[in-house]
């Protein structure tokens, strides 16, 4: 049997099924980054000293990675349009891109973690290192996640082109949703342990 | 009756999603991210001045605001998204912020025993 | 102009037709996107480990009643490190108490009301082929599964399952031996599943409504399960995060809640220190709060809906009711820290949650007070389903009221932790929730298996259960009353305070053991009826919403043309009609 609205809009609420569905999705993943900023603040605030992080961590690479973020939401977002303009092959550039700057952010996160490791800075060294630690390992999951879920879309998925472009661009557009939030959430996270 | 009716079309699946619109959001788009290139920038050139903490915070959070909201509101779309999702994330906000807050304010109204660091000198380890 | 996959959504026959394979046996019963069989899935297994959670409370209460005794026939069955001769460890009880708790909220009732009802239910009731994304609704259950497997198979791992109560408090639970860790991984694998879970159901109900069913004739019901899935997408990622940072302080050596300075058992503790314990408990009651509404919500709604088929009247107030339900989910998020009131918290903060906590109380007692009123003037049918609803009135009401000295900082400060929250929680969740969920079950069992539950059977069942739930928590309220604190693994017989009471617990023992045999005319109902029970039509007990439109049971998509809603839910005994039922679904 058919779901009615997967990919056409219910016309009282204008939307489908899924755009509503990654969006309470990614409503309760605001709420799990919340409470870890919640106890961010309590801990900081009840510690007799805290770093300010560009003594602990590495500003410039960091930087760098949020370059590569925030440029990786504009591929995404040109991969969607790309599709909204029926440019298939233009859309696998574009997402293609956008795989391969997630990729490079592991990469740079990764040597970020292992100088840390190699000095005995590990979670368990600091608070501060065990905040940074957990939310940027979360956030980590979540940057691996959106990026498996691109491959599909870049990969296999996109067979569904062929036989409806239009659930296929609207399911490239979800995905596109939990990649910026993932971005945005780097931009809060970034200044947080990075600079403050 | 459960479905659409009517639009199999192709074009006409995305009201105001034309061509010329889509060229439209595309130069949106472009403009948007070199504004969170500049607004990086700025971000981390602040972050050298060594600002107070409460001072720098609110800096922080302030250029944070402002990007995280040019990527909400340009990048997915929110500032044409409908009623709906807007009031979810409306309750959504609304949530985080006692979440962030109410933590915060108990602790600081709270009657607390100072730590007290215990010297124990038979195990010669350090707590950092 | 064709469509883009061949199939013509405006004529669902036709989709139908093409789309029918027969399943083989794995994808039809178990590996099923039907929403019709993973409610049912949801709801064995919620029995189960209802069955399973009782069990443990059962051997709890032999060293309650008996401290010291040895457990007679069983007792050696445990071993020695945890009944050695048969006599309870206080280590073992631990384990019993934290492993109940756990079981029975998240394991039991959450998967039975919302996974199960919530599932079989819904779609059926706004008219709807199925979820609207039926793959992630199989997802959201093998995600229970593996998270009840995690949390069954924490008993094998050496120093037993997780003892450091429901609550998983720090410094305790992070200290405490490897079940702990099995409890935080059990626990994330359930929180994904209600996360998943939750947006599907509210997708499902703002986009596959019927034609015609607007919000405000939504079924009591309807509003009850949307309403509690916006509590469970919101306040469990919270404690999916606090899960997360005490594994890392159990597993990585990082100290969120661990304090400096920290001794146990003589030894400074070596890790970094400056964690707070109570940011747990914050992070912890954000959702365990909510968690208790999410535990309530289902059951107003299948009650509500009990109440008006057999009154054979509308709900007295539904618009109120549905403004109370939103209102008092809303209010949930803002209230937990009532749970905390003995954490050295100042006055300021006290008054903010007691007056929040005092205000949520209002939409409650709205919503007891309007099922109530709904009774008054009826012609009430007083089947087993109906009974359980009914009862539930008074015992949820018990439960309510004595939440208020606890819901006041002044007054909870000499009943916190003692037996008497034990009895007023377990008032709301026992006789209250379980009753609602007993009453669903009997009254939805025809739709989903075409046969009636036994009526006598069902009659011996609600009486025996209702008398011993009294019997276990009422002289709950005395012992609490008495100042006997809770989880103490011989209910306090050392203590001279509480010498006067202790008779009590061998009354609660009693009337547990006693409990558990009136629940086999249950359990053989449930099973003998499937193939003896009286078969039945589409709609048995003449009701007027959606579901029983669709025969019995319902086939793969529901219905055979999509229903449309031409009235409100509740439209019974209208004056001029024919019958005294004018279903939701029929053209006039």
């Amino acid at each position: 049997m058919d779901i009615p609205y997967t990919y056409h809009e219910r016309r009282d609420t204008g939307l489908t099924n899924g755009k509503i569905g990654i969006w309470l999705f990614l409503a309760s993943e605001v709420m799990l980054f919340g409470a870890l900023f919640a106890s961010y603040i309590l801990i900081r605030t009840g510690a007799p000293s805290w770093p300010r992080g560009d003594t602990v961590l590495d500003v410039y690479l960091a930087t760098f990675n949020t370059i590569v973020l925030i440029t990786s939401s504009v591929t995404m977002v040109m991969a969607w349009a790309s599709l909204m303009r029926r440019k298939f092959g233009t859309f696998r550039i574009y997402m293609g891109a956008t795989i391969l700057l997630g990729a490079v952010f592991l990469v740079v996160k990764y040597f970020e973690y292992s100088h840390h490791f190699a000095i005995g800075e590990g979670p368990s060294h600091s608070n501060f290192l065990a905040v940074y630690y957990t939310l940027t390992g979360l956030h980590m999951l979540h940057v691996f996640g959106g990026m498996v879920v691109n491959a599909y879309f870049w990969g296999p998925g996109s067979k569904l082109y062929q036989t409806n472009p239009v659930w296929f661009t609207n399911r490239v557009e979800h995905s596109g949703l939990f990649w910026h939030f993932v971005d945005l959430v780097w931009i809060f996270l970034f200044p947080t342990l990075y600079l403050l | 009756m459960s479905s659409d009716h009517g639009a199999t079309s192709d074009h006409a699946d995305h009201a105001g999603h034309d061509p010329a619109d889509i060229d439209r959001h595309v130069k949106v788009y472009i403009t948007v991210f070199v504004a969170l290139m500049i607004l990086t920038v700025v971000t981390v050139a602040i972050s050298r001045f060594h600002l107070s903490v409460p001072i720098a915070v609110t800096v922080a959070l302030f250029v944070a605001i402002v990007k995280g909201s040019l990527v909400a509101g340009y990048f997915m779309h929110l500032v044409s998204e409908k009623k709906l999702i807007l009031a979810v994330l409306a309750l959504t906000v609304a949530f985080f912020i006692v979440l962030l807050a109410l933590p915060i304010l108990t602790h600081e109204n709270g009657f607390w025993i100072p730590e007290v660091v215990v010297d124990q000198p038979h195990t010669g380890a350090e707590h950092k | 102009m064709s469509h883009p996959t061949g199939v013509d959504q405006t004529k669902p026959h036709a989709a139908h037709e093409v789309h029918h394979e027969e399943l083989g046996f794995w994808r039809k019963y178990v590996f099923s996107t039907d929403h019709k069989v993973i409610g049912i899935q949801y709801s064995v297994t919620g029995l189960l480990f209802l069955l399973f959670g009782f069990t443990l409370m059962m051997i709890m209460r032999w060293n309650l009643a008996y401290p010291g005794v040895p457990l007679p026939l069983i007792g050696g069955l445990f071993g020695d490190a945890r009944m050695p001769g048969g006599t309870m460890l206080p280590e073992f009880y631990n384990e019993l108490g934290a492993m109940h708790g756990t079981i029975m909220v998240f394991l039991g009732v959450v998967p039975l009301a919302v996974g199960g009802f919530g599932n079989f239910v819904l779609p059926l009731q706004i008219g709807a082929p199925d979820m609207a994304f039926p793959k992630i609704n199989m997802a959201s259950y093998w995600c229970l599964v593996l998270g009840g497997l995690t949390m069954l198979g924490s008993f094998f791992v050496p120093g037993g399952a997780a003892q450091s109560g429901w609550t998983s408090y720090a410094p305790l639970s992070v200290i405490a031996g490897t079940g702990q860790t099995w409890w935080l991984v059990g626990m994330i694998f359930l929180i994904t599943s209600s996360l998943l879970g939750a947006l599907n159901f509210l997708t499902t109900t703002i986009q596959l409504r019927a034609k015609g069913l607007t919000f405000m004739r939504f079924p009591f019901f309807v509003w009850s399960q949307f309403v509690t899935s916006f509590l469970l997408l919101l306040a469990f990622p919270p404690l999916e995060a606090a899960g997360v940072m005490q594994l890392m302080d159990r597993v990585a050596g990082t100290s969120f809640f661990m304090p400096s300075g920290l001794v146990v058992s003589g030894q400074v503790l070596t890790n970094a220190g400056g964690g707070n314990a109570v940011l747990w408990q914050h992070l912890f009651w954000f959702l365990a709060h909510p968690e208790v509404y999410v535990l309530i919500l289902p059951a107003f709604g299948i009650v509500a809906e009990i109440i008006a088929n057999n009154t054979r009247k509308p709900l007295w107030g539904y618009r109120a009711m549905v403004y109370s339900l939103v209102f008092l989910g809303f209010m949930s998020f803002i209230v937990w820290a009532h749970h905390m009131f003995m954490t050295g918290m100042g006055t300021a903060m006290a008054a903010f949650f007691q007056t929040t906590t005092m205000i949520i109380s209002i939409p409650s007692v709205v919503i007891l007070t309007s099922l109530l009123l709904s009774l008054w003037g009826g012609s009430i049918r007083f089947n087993t389903p109906m009974l359980f609803a009914t009862a539930f009135l008074p015992m949820f009401g018990i439960g309510g009221l004595t939440g208020l000295p606890l819901g006041l900082n002044i007054s909870d400060i000499p009943l916190h932790d003692t037996y008497y929250v034990i009895a007023h929680f377990h008032y709301v969740v026992a006789p209250g929730t379980i009753f609602g969920l007993m009453a669903g079950i009997y009254y939805w069992y025809p739709k989903a298996t075409g046969r009636r539950m036994n009526e006598t059977l069902g009659k011996i069942h609600f009486a025996g259960t209702l008398v011993c739930m009294n019997v276990v928590f009422m002289p709950m309220f005395i012992v609490g009353l008495a100042g006997v604190s809770r989880r103490l693994f011989d209910a306090g017989s050392g203590y001279d305070f509480a010498q006067g009471t202790m008779h009590w617990n061998v009354v609660s023992s009693w009337g547990a053991w006693i409990m558990a045999l009136f629940q086999i005319p249950f359990i053989f109902n449930f099973f003998y009826s499937i193939w003896n029970g009286e078969k039945v039509g589409a709609n048995p007990w003449d009701a007027t919403t959606i579901e029983w439109a669709a025969p019995s049971p319902p086939p793969h998509g529901n219905f055979a043309t999509p229903p449309q809603a031409y009235r409100g839910p509740y439209e019974y005994s209208v004056p001029g009609a024919a019958k005294d039922f004018t279903p939701q679904h029929e053209a006039s």
